[in-house]
């Protein structure tokens, strides 16, 4: 996941008659559901709003190793440990998928990166938030991946063929995690009083900021209907938060927690789970930059890539040597 | 021939707490590294590290015999009972040492591995069989990189001329011996660490070389964390942090 507020690269969904023959031949081949290639023609306005979503999404791969890995060093057992660096092992690796579908639309990593740490470019606003406790790990896992799995199995339909293929892989890496998530909640919710209270603290504060990871609502949401003509954007928010809403109610309930949210209650006439909306001003303020670790995340990442910068230099400067003794040798 | 219980206990000790307490160090890095291939290269080998852990440990808690898990002795024991070498508690620094300190340990368990893969004792055969795959890249990696760093920029050459003078004093207590060593010698469990010390130096002095850096001449060696005597106040810090659920919360399941 991890991709919200894409802003589409266009106003408005242009009609048939006013493409040309090359946008006509393009939206008949996204509409025949027939894949979009690197070396195929796209409407440059298709090219940036895709690498504006892959970037966005690959920076939250790379950002939410950071809540993970405040507890890498805390987690209770060898194998909590060994699943949590497995699974930010992971997360690192969809971050480089990521970054080289972005590369076969001819956006850099490291030009991506620079926008990223200039603050023009954006990541999910869900690792803004802390990772407090243990049980959190387990609902980041639970509620974090599974929300982001709900949108990428989604986005396996998408245009791009890359784009495509690497929700895919990492859709069954999420699984994984969702499932691991759950059962370390489950040894909470099922533990001691202090455990069942860590989980119940947990769920409490990362459901709002969960269903959040969809994005505003439809009626709010002013970018997707260009996104959705190109199949870049398959499900709209609303119908995705649904879905994940509907899927999530019960497994709170098989935990024994308390639902975090007073109006959750199923509607037989919609055959859905009503929930409250969350607080959308909230939400604007994460995304403008106020959640609460929003500063702190940006200063680790530009940190250590400024910190680095001496690693990179040698390890190039090395390359470069090496290369110019094997041509000195030819 | 029967070996001492005890003794075996401690070697095995040695042995998980090295790899507990390296992996958890180069956990520590999670998110921080200087470029994304390094944090997955991190996280994989503070994963090996963990794995490799879980075995000794395991078997250590086995041999122990009072019904101890591999959690009970990585989670509560305090640290005089830890038997790590000092260089694997060592703190960080920046990525320049910590990829030195994994490459001179790296060297060590590329050497032991060989050896303990044909240990009398079938258990610890079959761990250093396991692990010997993981040591063998790597050693292979941490080599690369110093390589690459020690001969790369004037700055990269400076730093890691000065994590060897900081680590290079670290290095001596790997091959130090004792009777638990002689016990597990005699009984053709482990080599003699002493003996490995040869074949350690031809091959850090080969890789060394090539990084363009120099060994420092002084000899002398802190010891102290294999047997438990002295660690260096860094171990307790680490211990607080990675201990803290199991301490604050005992007897849960997690």
């Amino acid at each position: 996941m991890y991709a919200q507020m894409i802003k589409t690269a266009r106003s408005g969904v242009k009609t048939r008659e006013e493409m040309n023959d090359q946008e006509r031949e393009f939206q008949d081949k996204i509409d025949n559901d027939i894949k979009i290639e690197p070396r195929d023609w796209m409407p440059d306005d298709y090219r940036r709003t895709l690498i504006r979503q892959i970037g966005q999404h690959a920076h939250s791969e790379v950002v939410g190793q950071l809540p993970e890995g405040n507890w890498i060093t805390r987690a209770p057992t060898l194998e909590r440990k060994a699943i949590l660096l497995a699974k930010v092992q992971d997360e690192a690796g969809h971050g480089l998928y990521l970054y080289s579908a972005a590369e076969t639309l001819g956006e850099s990593r490291d030009e991506l990166v620079r926008l990223l740490h200039e603050g023009r470019m954006k990541y999910s606003s869900i690792f803004n938030y802390p990772t407090l406790n243990w049980a959190d790990i387990g609902a980041v896992g639970w509620l974090v991946d599974g929300a982001a799995i709900v949108n990428q199995v989604a986005l396996q339909r998408t245009s791009y063929g890359p784009y495509s293929r690497a929700m895919i892989r990492i859709c069954k890496e999420e699984s994984f995690h969702a499932r691991q998530g759950y059962h370390a909640i489950m040894k909470m919710a099922f533990g001691t009083p202090e455990q069942k209270k860590q989980a119940q603290d947990a769920v409490n504060r990362l459901w709002f900021p969960a269903i959040m990871m969809f994005g505003p609502t439809d009626a709010d949401s002013t970018n997707s209907d260009q996104s959705m003509a190109w199949k870049i954007k398959v499900k709209s928010n609303d119908e995705l938060r649904q879905q994940f809403v509907d899927q999530t109610v019960p497994q709170i309930e098989y935990l024994g927690l308390d639902l975090p949210d007073p109006n959750i209650k199923w509607n037989e006439e919609r055959g859905h789970y009503d929930f409250s909306d969350p607080n959308w001003d909230e939400f604007f303020n994460v995304i403008k930059g106020n959640g609460p670790c929003n500063v702190d995340r940006m200063k680790d990442r530009v940190n250590a890539w400024e910190d680095g910068q001496w690693v990179r230099d040698g390890l190039l400067a090395h390359a470069r040597k090496k290369a110019a003794a094997k041509v000195a040798a030819e | 021939m029967a070996v001492d219980k005890d003794k075996l206990l401690q070697f095995l000790l040695r042995q998980g707490d090295n790899t507990l307490i390296l992996g958890h160090r180069v956990s520590e890095w999670c998110g921080h590294s200087p470029i994304l291939e390094e944090d997955i290269a991190l996280a994989n080998t503070a994963l090996d590290l963990i794995g490799q852990t879980q075995m000794w440990l395991g078997y250590a808690a086995e041999v122990q015999g009072e019904g101890k898990s591999a959690d009970d002795l990585a989670f509560l024991r305090d640290a005089w009972d830890f038997r790590n070498v000092l260089l694997t508690e060592l703190p960080n620094g920046d990525f320049g040492q910590t990829l030195l300190r994994q490459f001179l340990f790296d060297a060590f368990q590329s050497v032991l591995m060989g050896r303990l893969m044909k240990s009398s004792d079938e258990t610890v055969a079959a761990i250093a069989a396991k692990a010997s795959k993981e040591v063998a890249y790597h050693v292979e990696r941490s080599a690369d990189t110093v390589v690459g760093l020690g001969d790369g920029t004037e700055e990269s050459h400076n730093r890691m001329q000065a994590a060897l003078e900081y680590l290079w004093p670290y290095v001596g207590e790997m091959f130090e011996s004792d009777d638990i060593d002689a016990a597990m010698a005699e009984a053709g469990i482990a080599p003699d660490p002493a003996g490995l010390r040869e074949e350690y130096d031809a091959l850090v002095g080969k890789v060394l070389t090539e990084a363009t850096l120099d060994i420092p001449a002084a000899k002398y060696a802190h010891k102290g964390g294999r047997t438990g005597y002295m660690h260096t106040e860094h171990l307790g810090h680490l211990l607080a942090t990675m201990q803290w659920l199991q301490r604050a919360y005992p007897g849960c399941e997690w």
